[in-house]
């Protein structure tokens, strides 16, 4: 019953967030009004979504988050440096492969839009089966170094929050 | 509105609108795809980012009110520049062929999905020359 009336509770109280966030005030005929557009959107698009990705460690997300915007901020600084300073063809542009240990495809996507987010690196694409992921390098000394600092820094905390 | 918040708000669109630029100007400057790819998905990021807190912090200070969906913007961002990035990505993967082989390999049998669809999926690639 519980599954029918609230398919997604996370997704509900996303929604009535955002509903508030849009409307740009607190009252409670907005709270009313996004509870009630919380209620319903994942009860219809429910049909499209019948797995419940399982999150976990609220600590980790939060952690996580901090993390991914530090990085933005540094990665942003970094980006601007070599563009400006440095002669495109001296860039070491390169493919890497991340072998992945996640399996969740949220998680998958996380961490490939977290990649795309963070410090000259871009994602490309997936293999086949999801078990590897194709990223692109703006300059790089090392790539196994990139690829492990991946890995630690990010994949191991997604595993914490998906699995 | 004390002078403090206004160098302050001032800063944060500067340094914003600098970021924005840089991104630009990574795109038309980098030499090949993927590397012009690596300015608008982060430069722009801090830079909208920036103003978005300055106009945050704006409505705090002079106008005395919360406006929080600054903070929706870079939430859709933050959810759109990945995928489009990804998307573009591969597009080119596709139809690049000297990049194509240039990637490294999967370390599993399955190739990358662009190239190999992926066994259950309708393959869209049937009719594509590769």
């Amino acid at each position: 019953m519980r599954k029918i009336l609230v398919p997604h509770p996370i997704l509900t109280l996303l929604i009535t967030l955002v509903w508030l966030l849009l409307a740009n005030e607190f009252s409670a005929g907005h709270l009313v009004l996004g509870l009630i557009l919380g209620v319903l959107i994942p009860q219809i698009t429910s049909v499209y979504w019948p797995e419940r990705p399982k999150i976990g460690a609220p600590l980790t997300i939060v952690e996580y988050a901090l993390i991914v915007l530090w990085d933005i901020v540094v990665s942003n600084v970094q980006v601007a440096r070599l563009v400006l300073f440095r002669r495109s063809d001296g860039l070491r542009s390169t493919f890497v492969t991340v072998p992945l240990d996640i399996t969740a495809p949220e998680a998958i996507t996380t961490l490939a839009g977290t990649i795309t987010m963070t410090p000259g690196t871009v994602s490309a694409d997936l293999s086949a089966d999801g078990r590897a992921l194709l990223v692109h390098c703006l300059d790089v000394d090392d790539p196994a170094a990139t690829v492990a600092q991946i890995k630690a820094r990010y994949e191991a905390r997604l595993k914490r929050i998906f699995e | 509105m004390p002078i403090v918040a206004e160098f302050l708000i001032a800063a944060l669109i500067v340094v914003g609108a600098f970021f924005l630029l840089v991104g630009s100007f990574a795109l038309a400057k980098l030499p090949d795809m993927m590397r012009r790819l690596h300015g608008p998905t982060k430069a722009t990021t801090l830079g909208v980012g920036s103003v978005l807190v300055a106009s945050m912090a704006y409505a705090a200070v002079v106008r005395g009110t919360l406006s929080m969906h600054e903070l929706l913007i870079t939430l859709f961002l933050f959810l759109t520049a990945p995928v489009t990035a990804f998307m573009v990505s591969k597009a080119h993967i596709l139809r690049d062929r000297p990049e194509r082989a240039k990637l490294p390999p999967t370390g599993s049998e399955k190739g990358w999905a662009t190239l190999d669809p992926s066994p259950g999926s309708t393959d869209e690639l049937a009719g594509f020359e590769r």
